[in-house]
């Protein structure tokens, strides 16, 4: 149904650094030769709201946003969301969790529960077996800087993609701030190590 | 990259290729006030040396000063949401009877959905309303390339240009050419002024001279339509046709693939000719178009038979457009395109997911004021800008907002007509030059008797922080005049007026209990706090909950603070959970530990 298209879609919770994460995808695709097309939905607040990123790499690609039911590749950068956004994922698709809980107001007063992680990954299993809890956070943390769980998950996404990790990381270098640009490195390369230690 | 001669293919937005672009027009002044999803375009232009672009305070200022640049024989863009295209439309309307002097463009950034806005208008209509072209791209390329495009055009036919961009095209990224950087552009010094009274002085006599000019303009853009390269059309399986604009395009050719597409890139005025042709080479014509049926009212009128909006409504009038609200009209008009496999479309196990509601961030100034506000049962006239969060969980606390400055007039109007209620007008500092100002001198002079907060954060917050005439500082970086919001409105005759500290949640609370005890008199509160997304907002010492004191009453998470957390141990006596605050996500604020009735936080050194 892609039509050789290749559909991402990263979601998560505003503050995340969804949009920079999905940045870096689009411009991989098009520095490995491919058309790719970005494009972001999300609310009117700057933090705390549900961020989704689509991105699509192809021949040709037409669209800006994904087809629901036809993402190839669902990044989710926080678990709960991973559930919110299930049914966009094509059946087998794969799934990226990083395991990170981030409580919403609408737990916090008292009108809804967080649900267990059993459960959401049950939603998750129904769709598809293709599933890959990612310790983000935990790894990002220990490289000594919790923004980085995104580009752990990027060094994992990598390895499913047929496009050489330096092009990856050529991209990161010139996303993220000079000083960073060793620790991105690093936590590219956890990624990719987790990715293996199947 | 991929090289292609001296050009490289880099992935831009939208509204970085409109700003690309007019700087490869030779834009010299550009003027904007910003507006999701139209704000990037200025800051992405101001960084090429040699244009002067600039934050007006609103839409028509913007616009105005856009007019004159162009009157002084500058190229000159003014950009804007759609919703800002109403505050500029007094200038449009009567800019398209004056013309231009050098080149003009309006950008018009739609947002169809409303991610962002008070409604999800459809700004084609100002093109046909006002009489001038409405060029709408379909990706960033086209952005680049219509933007250029646009200028010319304006020269070429003496009229503003209106290019519409919407959110899906501004916020969407996709690979554009672009051209090695050539040395800095140099402009050459302007010269004198061209006095040109029955163009652009419109008095009566004027204007009735200009109108035959805008018909006859308009009967030659028609005519330039039918051949001009922005209309396209891509002959595939002639047993659909397909005719449609903008993003709608995208959308199309994927579900329709290999049919036949007239595609639109000026939608006003629309090619008479061209759509009778591509009609009479296909079996079945269909519109496909966000919004309003635009094109299609357009195409019926010329007699043709379409399947589209009207009538069968096999797309939507409302909402944005997508892959599956294309493929799903098409389904139910009958056309040949495939649908999705069940598997794909088949519904999931059902598990409650909790929403994720916008709230204001930890240490926001404006939580202390809708916390008072619900406290003491106000009538509240909310106005544009983050704070419009106040309507919401846990606060609820707004009952009226319609659009930028209305905050003042409606709480004024509503007192005015005998409403029994305390009303207070809740407006930020942008939003109080942007078209406060106006109706506070209103409200002042005909004896109003409404109490006003300025809410000043020290900058245009919920679009992403820009500078305002508060701030004292410009776009491109210059240190200028502070405009001063206290001596303006004491300037104005204010008397009764109190200036608090956001973040001294009682001070607010007699600010406001003081204010609104006056009932003969307009009053201000000017809250100062500074939005903690600039330079100035200061994190201090995280506040910490002392579980021993907490009692579980809950009282904190009224407040709204994303920080604080439920905890998973219980009050004996309430049986509900004590609160924990997030170290990472908590700024020191202190509004919780003020309100906290048992005194259970502490702010740790």
């Amino acid at each position: 149904m892609n039509q050789g298209t290749v559909n991402f879609l990263f979601v998560g919770v505003g503050g995340q650094g969804i949009l920079t994460a999905s940045d870096i995808a689009a411009e991989v695709g098009l520095q490995a030769g491919y058309d790719a097309k970005k494009s972001e939905v999300h609310g009117f607040s700057q933090r705390g709201g549900v961020v989704e990123s689509h991105v699509r790499w192809g021949q040709d690609v037409g669209a800006p946003l994904a087809e629901k039911g036809t993402v190839d590749y669902l990044i989710a950068t926080e678990t709960l969301e991973a559930a919110r956004w299930i049914e966009w994922l094509r059946p087998g698709g794969m799934v990226l969790v990083n395991e990170q809980r981030i409580v919403p107001m609408s737990v916090t007063v008292g009108d809804a529960e967080y649900p267990p992680d059993a459960d959401i990954l049950t939603v998750v299993r129904a769709r598809t077996d293709d599933l890959r809890m990612v310790p983000g956070l935990a790894t990002a943390e220990r490289l000594g800087n919790p923004r980085l769980a995104n580009t752990v998950l990027l060094g994992v996404l990598s390895t499913r993609l047929d496009v050489p990790p330096e092009t990856w990381l050529e991209v990161v270098e010139r996303r993220v701030p000079p000083k960073y640009v060793e620790l991105n490195r690093q936590a590219f390369w956890e990624g990719r190590r987790l990715a293996e230690d199947v | 990259m991929n090289p292609t001669g001296n050009s490289v293919r880099q992935l831009l937005s939208g509204n970085e290729a409109i700003a690309l672009g007019a700087w490869e027009a030779g834009v010299r002044y550009a003027s904007a006030y910003p507006g999701t999803p139209s704000t990037e375009i200025l800051p992405a232009l101001a960084q090429y040396a040699g244009v002067r672009a600039e934050w007006a305070s609103n839409e028509k200022v913007a616009l105005d000063a856009a007019v004159g640049a162009s009157f002084a024989g500058a190229r000159a863009l003014a950009v804007m949401k759609h919703v800002g295209v109403n505050v500029a439309a007094d200038s449009l309307m009567t800019l398209s009877y004056t013309g231009v002097g050098a080149g003009l463009v309006l950008v018009s950034a739609d947002d169809p959905g409303a991610f962002s806005s008070q409604n999800e208008q459809d700004n084609r209509h100002y093109a046909r309303f006002g009489k001038f072209p409405c060029l709408e791209p379909s990706d960033s390329q086209e952005a680049k390339e219509f933007t250029r495009l646009a200028f010319e055009l304006s020269e070429l036919f003496d009229t503003p240009v209106m290019l519409r961009s919407t959110t899906r095209i501004s916020h969407s990224k996709s690979g554009v050419e672009v051209s090695m950087p050539d040395a800095p552009r140099e402009f050459e010094s302007l010269p004198p002024f061209e006095r040109h009274p029955r163009k652009y002085v419109m008095i009566p006599a004027h204007a009735r001279l200009r109108h035959p000019e805008v018909e006859a303009r308009l009967k030659g853009l028609a005519v330039y339509a039918e051949t001009c390269a922005l209309n396209r059309v891509d002959w595939g399986d002639r047993r659909v046709g397909v005719i449609c604009n903008g993003v709608a395009y995208q959308y199309a050719r994927e579900v329709l693939a290999g049919f036949s597409f007239l595609k639109l890139g000026m939608t006003y005025p629309l090619p008479a000719g061209l759509i009778r042709d591509f009609a009479a080479e296909v079996e079945t014509l269909v519109v496909i178009e966000e919004l309003d049926p635009f094109i299609e009212e357009y195409v019926r009128s010329l007699g043709l038979d379409v399947i589209g909006k009207i009538g069968d409504e096999f797309f939507p009038w409302t909402g944005e457009l997508s892959l599956a609200r294309v493929r799903e009209g098409a389904l139910q008009a009958g056309l040949p395109v495939a649908s999705l496999d069940s598997a794909a479309q088949s519904a999931d196990a059902a598990l409650a997911i909790p929403p994720r509601p916008p709230a204001l961030c930890p240490g926001c100034p404006h939580r202390s004021v809708y916390f008072n506000l619900r406290k003491l049962k106000m009538l509240v006239a909310g106005d544009i800008g983050c704070y419009a969060i106040g309507v919401l969980p846990p606060f609820e606390e707004m009952d009226m907002l319609i659009s930028m400055g209305a905050s003042i007039g409606m709480a004024h109007g509503a007192k005015q007509a005998g409403c029994p209620d305390k009303v207070v007008a809740t407006i930020g500092d942008s939003t109080f030059f942007h078209a406060g100002l106006s109706e506070l001198a209103s409200t002042i002079y005909n004896r109003g008797v409404t109490c006003t907060m300025i809410l000043d954060n020290g900058t245009t917050a919920m679009t992403g922080g820009q500078d305002n005439p508060a701030t004292g500082v410009t776009l491109q970086g210059e240190t200028t005049q502070v405009i001063d919001i206290e001596a303006t409105v004491r300037a104005m005759g204010v008397e009764h007026l109190w200036v608090v500290d956001a973040l001294d949640v009682r001070g607010v609370e007699a600010a406001i209990k003081e204010a609104t005890a006056i009932e003969d008199r307009p009053t201000v509160i000017v809250v100062n706090g500074a939005c903690v997304f600039t330079p100035q907002f200061r994190r201090r010492p995280v506040v910490t909950v002392d579980r021993e004191t907490c009692n579980g009453c809950g009282f904190c998470f009224r407040v709204g603070c994303p920080a604080i957390l439920k905890s998973d141990e219980l009050g004996a006596k309430t049986k509900r959970p004590k609160a924990q605050i997030d170290p990472l996500l908590c700024t020191g604020c202190t509004v919780c530990l003020q309100v906290c009735p048992r005194k259970a936080m502490y702010q740790t050194a």
